[in-house]
């Protein structure tokens, strides 16, 4: 491999800090669902490097897991706003405060 | 190594406009060009199979599901509050402490390929296929159980009740 393994890494690490700063700072619930797609992306990419670097196929295996994972998520957390945005009006994740103490 | 950094100066800012953007259809615009992004970093790191994966299931269904809830809403795009801007201050500092660290862990020195050149099919539909089918077959049954949980969630929680 000519590129070494911790460039990356340390890619990844960038876009998983940019992830977090997402589900941190924005107060739209599905910016914030974006942001949890590039983190979970950002880890991705780490496996496939190391999947890589070990040449093993199992961290490739393990991609495919997060990517379903993913999917079931997104599908459940959209339809969790869809059904908040048709009884509150609002996906601001401050007003949704029902769960919150 | 040229590859590699023209992907890190075009994914970089894709990301951060999917975070920073105001209005939630270019953030999504520009977490489709992220993923594309992702997916030339997969076949570069030799992982075919997962990189047409990530075409099929990110750029094309998650994104188009993501597309559809916005357009649903109908959404204004959000104005800065002045009440929060502490928050954002301390989400800022969170966020940049974290990718420090962690990018302190991933630059450390993490060893050497154990061969220079490895198996021809690495990262081919059959060596990932066989390892998916045989070593961890129980997991990939689970996922099954884990996407109809989630189907048949999705239904029950988006119907109109009435």
């Amino acid at each position: 491999m000519d590129t070494p393994v911790e460039y990356y890494l340390v890619l990844a690490a960038i876009l998983f800090g940019i992830g977090a700063l997402g589900v941190l700072i924005r107060r739209n619930v599905i910016v914030i669902l974006m942001s949890i797609e590039l983190m979970l992306n950002a880890v991705n990419v780490t496996f496939v490097a190391f999947a890589r670097q070990q040449w093993s196929v199992d961290g490739q295996v393990i991609v495919f897991f997060v990517m379903t994972v993913a999917a079931a998520e997104v599908a459940v957390g959209l339809a969790i706003v869809l059904m908040s945005f048709a009884q509150r009006k609002t996906i601001n994740a401050d007003e949704i405060n029902l769960l919150r103490w | 190594m040229t590859l590699f950094w023209i992907l890190a100066f075009l994914t970089v800012p894709a990301a951060l406009t999917v975070v920073l953007h105001r209005n939630p259809v270019y953030s999504a615009l520009a977490l489709v060009f992220t993923l594309f992004q992702v997916a030339i970093m997969f076949v570069a790191l030799e992982a075919y199979l997962i990189a047409f994966l990530q075409v099929i299931i990110y750029a094309g269904a998650i994104l188009v599901l993501i597309l559809f809830a916005i357009m649903l809403l109908s959404l204004e795009p959000e104005e800065p509050s002045p009440e929060r801007s502490t928050m954002r201050a301390w989400g800022w500092g969170v966020a940049a402490l974290l990718m420090l660290e962690l990018g302190a862990v991933a630059s450390m020195e993490h060893g050497a390929s154990p061969a220079q050149a490895g198996p021809k099919d690495f990262g081919s539909v059959t060596s990932v296929a066989t390892e998916l089918f045989s070593t961890h077959l129980l997991p990939f049954e689970l996922t099954s159980i884990l996407l109809l949980v989630a189907l048949v969630g999705a239904v029950v929680l988006a119907r109109r009740r009435s």
